[in-house]
């Protein structure tokens, strides 16, 4: 086993950006996310990798830094939670729309407005749906444990530069803070500038010097010039759906019962299946590890043998919709959650299930 | 084996980092581990809890509602999670500042007179740790070995110095551990 440590979801964020290469990171502090940028304060990388970290005056200023660097084809983040990742939108948007890949971290807390500072996946929709305006779609990874947030950075990073596409790492306040045991990979160093020219040359802005020059804008005039490049993007959601879509079952091979959920709420299942099949009733758990690309076929091929999906989310009910459209009538799909900042328990989401689809 | 912990108290009491070093002291033992702390407006003004769970198997939910040990150390923490003890299971508490003892006859219940033998044995620093000597003197999940290299992984080198007194005062709550409640 490698360097094994206890450590916050929120402190590998930072250490892993350190050890995978990371160029940049550019943000501002807000509850239950501070560590990140605390953490890349304490380990100052920029005396041992070079890496930049910046404590921008807003999130706006932050997202606008990452779409400033992202365009020279740097390895760049920002890190953020709800009310934070709302004021990065138009951001967001235009870092979608001029095709920049760089990573982009909400460790969620509850809404709407301020709201609190207690956990809640009630950014779903804000993520997977839209957030910005216009037909754009995030990469969007949902950790589960300390160590997922250490893995998908590097993921995180590798997937936005495969597809040239932000991508982020839905995560919250339970997984942020929860220390767990982690098992930190190799120092890879940063890209150099020949590799930035042999990985990003095509399109990112590195000095002209005797070619024609590079423009990274999310701004075309002419409307057939911009369907076109909403066809490109079009063209790329799918390749996405049809390459990147990543699940984990527990317990599916036999349900009759699937609860879906992911992040935390993902975990708190794991026990509530504990509890059912303690019980002799056979559930099982689907989590979603994309929310974008969502896993579709997984789900639509499960509704053709169980009897019901139970959508659990800390929020009022955002996936359950994806979950409708991928079973489309065929068995019934209930919704359940707490929201507002308030986890529900195992206990809770097993009463749940038995009032809403088992029958009792 | 699964072991779910809840520890509450005042922020100050080192709540959260007697929980983080009975992790680090259950990764030293190759165990997987948990701990989730209250980090919201509670700590900033009083209280402070942090769930800690160690087991053999693969860790389901970080997020408890019952636990199979409460360690207490102050009324509002009493209040708050007696009623969560998992019935037969282990309500650990200092006796400072409890107006109302614990009521429960289904679990069991102990005493450490944490904050008087602290203050007593000159480093009041160290109740954490007396608190828990109790808890290990009860349920023996960590072998003081392991809590050893577990404070020696989670404090700063600078602090290194202070860790054969953290040991002895472990020592002093493991023999002074006092039994309310038997069943």
């Amino acid at each position: 086993m490698g360097d094994v440590r206890l450590m916050k979801g929120n402190e590998v964020i930072a250490e892993a950006a350190i050890r995978c290469g990371c160029d940049g990171y550019f943000g501002y502090p807000i509850t239950p996310q501070s560590e990140v940028l605390e953490t890349l304060a304490i380990r100052r990388p920029w005396e041992e990798t070079g890496m930049v970290v910046l404590q921008a005056e807003s999130e706006t200023a932050s997202i606008n830094m990452l779409y400033g660097a992202a365009s020279t084809g740097k390895k760049v983040m920002t890190s953020s939670s709800s009310p934070g990742i709302s004021l990065m939108a138009e951001g967001i948007s235009y870092l979608a729309g001029a095709e920049l890949p760089c990573l982009i971290v909400n460790v969620q807390r509850g809404g709407p407005g301020l709201g609190t500072i207690q956990p809640s996946q009630a950014d779903y929709f804000q993520t997977c749906k839209g957030g910005g305006h216009g037909d754009y779609k995030l990469i969007v990874l949902a950790p589960a444990s300390v160590q997922e947030m250490y893995d998908f950075v590097e993921l995180g990073f590798e997937l936005a530069f495969k597809y040239k596409n932000p991508a982020i790492i839905l995560s919250d306040g339970v997984i942020g803070q929860m220390m767990e045991k982690v098992e930190l990979g190799e120092y890879k160093p940063r890209w150099t500038a020949e590799q930035i020219q042999e990985i990003s040359g095509s399109w990112a802005c590195l000095g002209k010097a005797g070619r024609e020059r590079h423009i990274s804008t999310s701004l075309e005039l002419d409307p057939y010039g911009m369907e076109k490049n909403n066809l490109r993007f079009q063209a790329k959601y799918r390749e996405m759906e049809a390459k990147e879509v990543r699940y984990e079952m527990f317990d599916c091979e036999d349900a009759e019962y699937i609860l879906v959920a992911f992040g935390s709420s993902a975990r708190i299942c794991q026990k509530t299946v504990e509890i059912a099949r303690s019980k002799g009733l056979k559930v099982g758990l689907l989590r979603p590890i994309t929310l974008f690309p969502f896993p579709t076929p997984i789900i639509r091929e499960l509704a053709g043998t169980v009897k019901g999906f139970l959508s659990v989310e800390m929020n009022a009910g955002q996936m359950v919709e994806d979950v409708r459209l991928a079973v489309n009538g065929k068995v019934p799909v209930e919704h359940f959650g707490r929201y507002g900042g308030v986890i529900h328990t195992p206990e809770e989401v097993f009463d749940a299930l038995k009032q809403k689809l088992i029958g009792e | 084996m699964t072991e779910e912990i809840i520890i509450a108290g005042f922020g100050g009491q080192g709540v959260l980092s007697m929980g983080k070093i009975l992790a680090y002291s259950g990764i030293m033992q190759n165990k997987e581990v948990s701990w989730f702390p209250s980090y919201g407006p509670e700590m900033r003004g009083g209280t402070a809890n942090v769930t800690v769970i160690l087991s053999d198997t693969r860790i389901s939910s970080p997020v408890l509602h019952h636990y199979d040990t409460a360690i207490i150390l102050n009324q509002q923490s009493l209040d708050k999670f007696e009623k969560s003890v998992k019935p037969g299971g282990i309500l650990l508490y200092d006796p400072n500042g409890i107006v109302h003892e614990p009521a429960r006859k289904d679990i069991k219940i102990y005493k450490i007179e944490g904050t008087r033998l602290a203050a007593e044995s000159g480093n009041p620093k160290t109740f954490n740790m007396i608190v828990l000597g109790a808890y290990l003197k009860l349920k023996p999940v960590i072998e003081l070995d392991s809590i050893e290299k577990g404070l020696k992984k989670s404090l700063p080198e600078r602090h290194h110095k202070s860790i054969p007194g953290n040991i002895e005062a472990i020592r002093v709550g493991q023999e002074n551990v006092e039994s309310i409640l038997v069943l």
